[in-house]
């Protein structure tokens, strides 16, 4: 499902080279579900840009489904996204101008599906947020905003999911509730799952864990959840 | 990767994405595109009037004439030409025309006036509006039994005089028996230059002004039966008139010649609407600018979810396109309404009454205009969309890494705008050359100003003072801080000070032109059509008043009749030999000497001289010579009052036009003319009015058939006329300066978003708000001031460039008026700068830091 070769990542900045990634290489399988942890600046972000294709890697490459993502443009990576990969930020990203429904009816509207309307609206439903379609994302409380970008996410039913410090923003009871809609919606649609978090707890119910630091790949290992099937 | 899905999401979503997407800035969005409102009204109430001017002088083409058909000639006509037009000929006037000096007995005054001697009844078509009524019926009548006279209004009204009083034309007193106030044919501009004076035929023998070698025209009107193809009846005859001397006017000549002079000036308006309108998308691209850099998370995310480069420009341009048509529909609308307003400024040039109606073309034409500049303006930063990282999602902000290649689409975008520019000019001028110095102009004074506004925010912030006052610093940092708007104000401000600058030097150099020749030592009175006999006794009659003989010529009127033996019909037969045919049309004016005076300078060859074989050397003005693409030696035969007469070329000339002298094109050796039948022009200088009066009363009783021209009167008429066309520039100068502000207002209303967190922070950190607003005076003064300044300094360049190859007068603006001008600006640009601070200050600071986030 997801292939990552020798995988490196310099930046040039003030004339100096910066090597946030070395050497990274590992192998996903459909459904697996997996998480990255490690240390503030480690290359957390950047190893899950890359491997969503939002970026370019110095060196290495990322095979994603299948298709090889280094050797595509940008305009091409975009049309991976839209068909293979769903998306959940820190900061939550819903287009501020879009109501929630909207927003969640965009990856389905650019695919070219007709009468998305239904299937956004089950999904808004799904997330507990059936009445708050026609509100804005201003109007709605960070839980809120997170569960609509949790909707948008499994709208164009990825085969696979990144997820960058998802409960970064949020409180305790409010990061639990969308933790359980995230496992339970991907359980449900049988996605792949990259989720990068600070969170050992949350990292714990993913079925592998790798840990980085300063830029390189220092564990991998199975954890409990990957020992009991899922349920 | 062969599923592409760029193109499956259609125009649909995209149109109902920029829809969505509106629904938060909308005000913002309207507001940078009210920009091009005033421009696209502009460019529609010019276009459209020309539109509606062209119409109506074809409608009326046949109401300018009066008659179908118009010959004239400056010797009596022999053959009339009736039997050729046959039975068609409904009716027929004659009419004799000269400048006469005339006299208002009851108040002893004088003036040069157009006389013209009538029969019949011309005019045939359109008003001649005569009060009263029946006037016109009695003076037609009248004939030999009765001296009535038909008299223009502005001679009327100089003179104070009435309907029932007398006016002395030559020996006869006739009695005004109307007032004219519209002539078919004649522009109200003709009127006050030359009023005229309308008397019956059978009596221009009795005021003894019809004497040999006055400069008389002669003139017939025919009626034709309707339907007459007088153009193809009158081309078989071409060159038997040609030969005979005589002119013919048609309808449709008259239909060309007006549609084309008309055509020239709402050309030359539109180019002045044309800059509002840039001016206009100068605004739209930096609001665009602004703007596009709010969407930009926005658009990451998009791209996240698998838009395309392409699909996001597409919505943002979708709406800067919509937006687009509705600030031009607006202008259509503004602009439609403007026509019927322009007519009115321009009443006294039209010959024309106009009916005015919506002109589609020039509407749709404006549409057009408004969505193609606004689309390819806002492109030009919207391009940046297309490169947006997705990965901002993740980061916010990225640092570009390295230096990305230029887009080559930017380069593109640039290209079209050239073309557009181009084109515009190109099909507005009709030349080439002048599109090419029109646009160069135009770049130019964009470069400088949007080169100076870079300069300075480099320069600023470089060296920043680091002490000094708070306010101070904060103002000029406020130049170069991200978001700044240092480089639109400067070239919006600018631009408009440039404009309006430039018309103002423009007006100076036409009355400079006009002044220069009125002033000082120079002539301002011409006498003219003075016989050789009366020559002594009009010298002696300036000599009893005191009065200098400034200069003294003696003209014989004459034709060309061949140029190398081939006479007129050789050359219209052959035009690429370029010889064009108000060569043999024209009636030359020619005096003789074997000298040049102070305002001729030799150019090629020598001055005329008288040779052995008989044949005189002339001399002709170069620009004359050029024009007929002579050569020194070519041979001219000239038809002098009948008798013809063979010279060579043997020498150009440059001649000074704008001195008050008797200036000539065809100068003669002395030697030959002194026989054939001539005139003397005489030139003095009066002192003052009563002078004038005196001189032109005993003129009128001892020699009435002498003209003079008042010179300080036409100048005065000419002050009056260019003051008229100068309020017609300022109209639409007034759009340039009017989008210039709407600019300006956009750009810093756009900025406010930006800048309002910073104020209301410096507010929160205990700023009062007079340093927040001594902060934005500081920004705006520095910025107004040095944009007017160098709207200035280009003008002036303009200016001078103008006089010295244009005009050619020397360069002197009146700085007091041009100072003024900077100042207001920079007021005006610190009053919008405050008035804006203001709206942010008003509010509490938590009010302003919600609403402002996003
Ligand atoms: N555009 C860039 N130019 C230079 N250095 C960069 C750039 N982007 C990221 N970095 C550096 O790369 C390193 C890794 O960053 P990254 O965001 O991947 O860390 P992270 O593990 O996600 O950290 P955190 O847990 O704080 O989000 C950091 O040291 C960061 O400063
Ligand atoms: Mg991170």
């Amino acid at each position: 499902m997801l292939k990552v070769e020798n995988l490196t990542k310099t930046y040039r900045s003030g004339g100096r080279e910066l090597t946030v990634l070395s050497d990274v290489s590992f192998e996903l399988q459909a459904g697996d579900t997996f998480a990255i942890v490690g240390p503030s600046g480690s290359g957390k972000t950047t190893l899950l840009g890359l491997c969503a294709g939002l970026d370019r890697a110095s060196r290495g490459s990322v095979w994603l489904s299948g298709i090889r993502l280094d050797e595509l443009s940008e305009d091409e990576r975009a049309a991976v996204r839209n068909e293979h990969v769903g998306f959940i930020f820190q900061n939550f990203q819903l287009l501020p101008t879009l109501t929630a429904l909207e927003n969640v009816l965009v990856p389905l509207e650019l695919r070219g599906v007709r009468g998305g309307a239904k299937t956004a609206l089950a999904l808004l439903e799904r997330v507990g947020l059936g009445g708050r379609g026609h509100h804005y994302p201003a109007q709605l409380s960070g839980g809120e905003q997170q569960r609509v970008s949790l909707a948008r996410a499994f709208a164009n039913e990825p085969r696979i999911l990144f997820a960058d410090e998802p409960t970064g923003n949020l409180d305790a009871d409010t990061s639990e509730r969308v933790v359980e809609l995230l496992f339970a919606l991907n359980r449900e649609a049988g996605t792949t799952l990259v989720l990068v978090t600070h969170d050992l707890e949350l990292a714990a119910r993913t079925g592998r864990v790798v840990r980085l630091r300063g830029g390189a790949l220092v564990s991998d290992s199975l954890t409990e959840a990957a020992a009991a099937p899922p349920r | 990767m062969s599923a592409a899905p760029q193109t499956r999401p259609g125009l649909g979503w995209l149109l109902r994405m920029a829809w969505r997407d509106s629904r938060r800035s909308r005000g913002r969005l309207l507001l940078f595109l009210s920009a091009i409102v005033l421009g696209i009204a502009a460019l529609v109430a010019i276009n459209g009037f020309g539109d509606n001017l062209a119409r109506s002088i074809d409608e009326q083409a046949r109401e300018l004439v009066g008659a179908d058909l118009v010959l004239s000639a400056p010797q009596p006509f022999t053959a009339p030409l009736s039997p050729a037009l046959g039975r068609r000929v409904r009716a027929r006037s004659e009419e004799v025309a000269f400048a006469s000096l005339v006299q208002f007995p009851r108040g002893e005054g004088v003036r040069l006036a157009q006389v013209r001697a009538l029969t019949g009844g011309f005019p045939y078509y359109g008003d001649w509006l005569v009060e009263p009524r029946e006037a016109v019926a009695a003076f037609r009548r009248a004939g030999s039994e009765q001296r009535l006279a038909l008299v223009d209004d502005a001679l009327l009204l100089q003179f104070n005089a009435r309907v029932g009083d007398s006016i002395k034309v030559g020996r006869l007193r006739f009695l005004i028996a109307g007032r004219v106030t519209k002539t078919p044919g004649q522009s109200g501009l003709n009127a006050a230059l030359a009023p005229t004076v309308f008397i019956p035929r059978s009596w221009l023998a009795a005021t003894g002004l019809q004497q040999r070698g006055s400069r008389l025209q002669y003139r017939q009107y025919f009626q034709l039966s309707a339907g007459t193809p007088v153009d193809r009846l009158l081309r078989p005859l071409q060159s038997r008139l040609d030969e005979a001397g005589i002119d013919a006017d048609t309808v449709s000549d008259r239909q060309r010649q007006t549609g084309r002079a008309f055509g020239d000036l709402t050309r030359f308006l539109s180019l002045v609407a044309f800059v509002a309108l840039l001016l206009g998308c100068v605004g739209v691209a930096s609001a665009v600018n602004l703007y596009v850099r709010d969407k930009i998370a926005a658009v990451a995310v998009l791209r996240c979810l698998g838009a395309s480069g392409r699909q996001a420009l597409l919505i943002y341009l979708l709406q800067t396109a919509v937006m687009g048509l509705l600030g031009a529909a607006l202008g259509a609308a503004l602009g439609t309404g403007l026509q019927w307003l322009l007519p009115r400024l321009l009443a006294d040039f039209l010959p024309v009454g106009i009916r005015i109606t919506v002109s589609w073309p020039a509407v749709l034409q404006g549409l057009l205009s408004g969505l193609l500049v606004a689309v390819l303006f806002a492109l030009l930063p919207l391009l940046a969309i297309r490169r947006v990282s997705p990965l901002r999602t993740l980061r916010g902000p990225v640092e570009e890494e390295g230096r990305r290649a230029p887009d080559p689409l930017w380069l593109g975008v640039y290209g079209l705008i050239g073309l557009l520019l181009l084109g515009f000019a190109y099909w507005q001028t009709r030349e080439i050359k002048l599109a090419l110095g029109f646009v160069g102009g135009l770049l130019l004074a964009f470069g400088a100003l949007a080169g100076l506004a870079a300069a300075l925010r480099y320069l600023v912030r470089r060296h920043l003072p680091t002490g000094g006052s708070f306010v101070l610093r904060q103002g000029l940092a406020n130049l170069y801080r991200p978001n700044n708007q240092t480089i639109t104000l400067t070239v919006a401000v600018g631009l408009g000070v440039l404009l309006l600058a430039v018309l103002f030097l423009l007006q100076g150099l036409l009355l400079g032109r006009v002044e220069l020749a009125g002033g000082g030592r120079q002539p301002n009175l011409v006498l003219f059509d003075i016989q050789p006999g009366q020559r002594a006794g009009v010298q002696a009659l300036l000599r009893e008043q005191r009065l200098p003989v400034l200069q003294q010529v003696p003209v014989v009127t004459m034709r060309l009749q061949a140029i190398n033996h081939r006479p007129a019909s050789f050359y219209q037969q052959d035009s690429s030999r370029g010889v064009p045919r108000w060569a043999f049309r024209r009636e030359y004016r020619v005096t003789y000497r074997n000298t040049l005076i102070s305002s001729e300078k030799l150019a090629a060859g020598r001055p005329p001289t008288l040779e052995a074989d008989g044949r005189p050397r002339i001399s002709l003005e170069e620009g004359f010579f050029r024009r007929l693409k002579l050569q020194l030696g070519d041979t001219l035969t000239f038809n002098v009052q009948g008798l013809p007469l063979e010279t060579i070329v043997s020498g150009t000339r440059t001649v000074d036009w704008t001195r008050v002298q008797t200036n000539f094109i065809v100068l003669f050796p002395a030697g030959v003319l002194e026989p054939a039948p001539q005139f003397y022009v005489l030139m003095s200088r009066v002192p003052d009015n009563a002078a004038l009066g005196a001189v032109q009363r005993a003129l009128v009783q001892r020699f009435p058939n002498v003209s003079a021209i008042d010179l300080a009167l036409i100048l005065r008429t000419v002050d009056d006329i260019l003051d008229r066309i100068a309020v017609v520039i300022r109209f639409m100068a007034f759009f340039s300066m009017g989008t210039g502000l709407l600019v300006l207002a956009s750009a810093v209303v756009v900025s406010r978003y930006q800048r309002a967190r910073e104020s209301v922070l410096l507010r929160t950190l205990g700023a009062a708000r007079r340093q927040v607003l001594l902060i934005t005076l500081v920004e705006y003064a520095v910025l107004g001031w040095l944009a007017a300044l160098t709207g200035l300094l280009l003008a002036g360049v303009a200016g001078w460039a103008l006089a010295y190859w244009v005009f050619e007068v020397p360069f002197r603006p009146d700085p007091l008026p041009l100072l003024a001008l900077a100042l207001t600006t920079t007021l005006l640009t610190v009053i919008i700068g405050l008035l804006n601070s203001r709206a942010v200050l008003t509010r509490p600071p938590l009010e302003v830091l919600r609403s402002e986030a996003v």
